[in-house]
């Protein structure tokens, strides 16, 4: 009987030091060259990931932060009905830009996890994986592992997750987006702008919303042009 | 005995277990230890990590505490012979088992992550209920031969 507590208390300081050990050397931590500013910026040339055909009538472009508790609850929200009745019906393409705001310690990150999920083809798959967990952006820990999860859950090969995660491959090109925010005057998050007009809301607006926005500005604008091959078509040169 | 020593010694490795992702929960330690496609991160950020406004690795540690507890409490000479103390531990290990039950039905219906700290832990549970279940369809004197009565003397 003796031996067996003897047996109990070896376990139990084994234990404890592995524990001990694991919490220790479970640092990771968020990669300073994509969780950071960057010293200078660039213009890639790139305007965002879209959703929807490119000759919808209208365009929507949304700045979001992906800490941002408002913005996740829209992207889990409102933009499934969005999609089904508004982008999927080829009303509306959306756009999505970066404005990570300051207050956020790891909204870059997430940005920056995001489009290097993108330069895999994965930037949908990741946002929602973002967004769907969102409760990493409440508890404040290093989400550098989790974030490695999401991405393999949303399909994006790890090693070339890691190397441009470390690189920090896409700090310019998001903080380009954050300062082009800040010269559209966007002022919080998430902020929506419709054919370039910027949405004034009182409240976090609905798919309700967005529905009388689109159809107002499709019964406002001109019928579209027929293209130059169209054009021809219709009246052939003799 | 046997039955109570087994029971002991797996709850307190799954205090351990509980006792990891609890403090990992609470924010000790940065990214949790789950190897490459673990997916823990996933379930402890999930909205089902919490229970009652608490972790859920919480439950464990207290779990598996007081099961460590009851079993060293039934291996004390004078509560060797006492055949309750092998129904409480099971009516805990049943409760902790369909606790566990639920929670491997959320990683695998709900979450669609699974974390390897989880699995152990529920396989360690499991390991637990099915013990405790055996030593209440044991007689107490197989279990302990020491405080068997000796066998009748054919000869007598």
């Amino acid at each position: 009987m003796n031996r067996f507590y003897v047996v109990l208390a070896v376990v139990a300081i084994v234990l404890g030091v592995v524990v001990f050990a694991l919490l220790r050397t479970g640092g990771g931590g968020a990669s300073a060259a994509a969780a950071g500013t960057p010293p200078t910026v660039a213009d890639d040339g790139f305007r965002g990931y879209t959703l929807g055909p490119g000759t919808a009538r209208v365009e929507i472009t949304e700045y979001l932060d992906f800490e941002c508790p408002v913005c996740a609850s829209f992207a889990t929200i409102q933009m499934p009905t969005i999609t089904e009745q508004l982008i999927n019906t080829g009303k509306v393409r959306w756009r999505f830009r970066d404005y990570p705001l300051p207050i956020h310690k790891y909204s870059r990150f997430a940005a920056h996890a995001a489009q290097c999920a993108g330069a895999q083809g994965r930037y949908f798959e990741m946002q929602d994986q973002l967004f769907e967990h969102h409760q990493w952006a409440q508890t404040g820990r290093d989400p550098s592992g989790l974030f490695r999860d999401l991405a393999q859950t949303a399909g994006v090969n790890l090693t070339a997750y890691d190397a441009c995660m470390k690189e920090g491959k896409y700090a310019q090109r998001i903080e380009y987006s954050r300062q082009e925010g800040d010269s559209l005057r966007v002022d919080g998050t998430p902020t929506f702008f419709v054919n370039g007009r910027k949405l004034e809301f009182r409240r976090l607006p609905g798919s309700d919303d967005f529905k009388v926005v689109v159809d107002s500005v499709i019964a406002h604008a001109p019928p579209p042009q027929p293209t130059e091959m169209q054009r021809q078509h219709q009246h052939p040169t003799p | 005995m046997r039955y109570r020593q087994a029971i002991a010694l797996l709850a307190l490795v799954g205090c351990f277990v509980a006792l990891y992702l609890w403090l990992h929960a609470l924010g000790y330690g940065g990214a949790i230890k789950c190897g490459g496609s673990g997916g823990c991160e996933a379930v402890q950020t999930s909205p089902w990590a919490v229970f009652l406004g608490l972790p859920v690795a919480f439950f464990g540690v207290a779990g598996y505490f007081t099961l460590l507890v009851v079993a060293v409490a039934a291996l004390r000479p004078a509560a060797l012979a006492q055949r309750g103390w092998n129904t409480v531990l099971a009516l805990l290990a049943s409760i902790g088992f369909l606790f566990t039950g639920y929670l491997t039905y959320l990683e695998f219906f709900v979450i669609h992550a699974l974390c390897r700290w989880c699995v152990g832990s529920a396989v360690i549970m499991t390991a637990i209920w099915i013990v405790a279940v055996l030593s209440v369809r044991s007689p107490v004197l197989r279990t302990d031969r020491g405080a068997s009565p000796p066998p009748p003397d054919p000869q007598a």
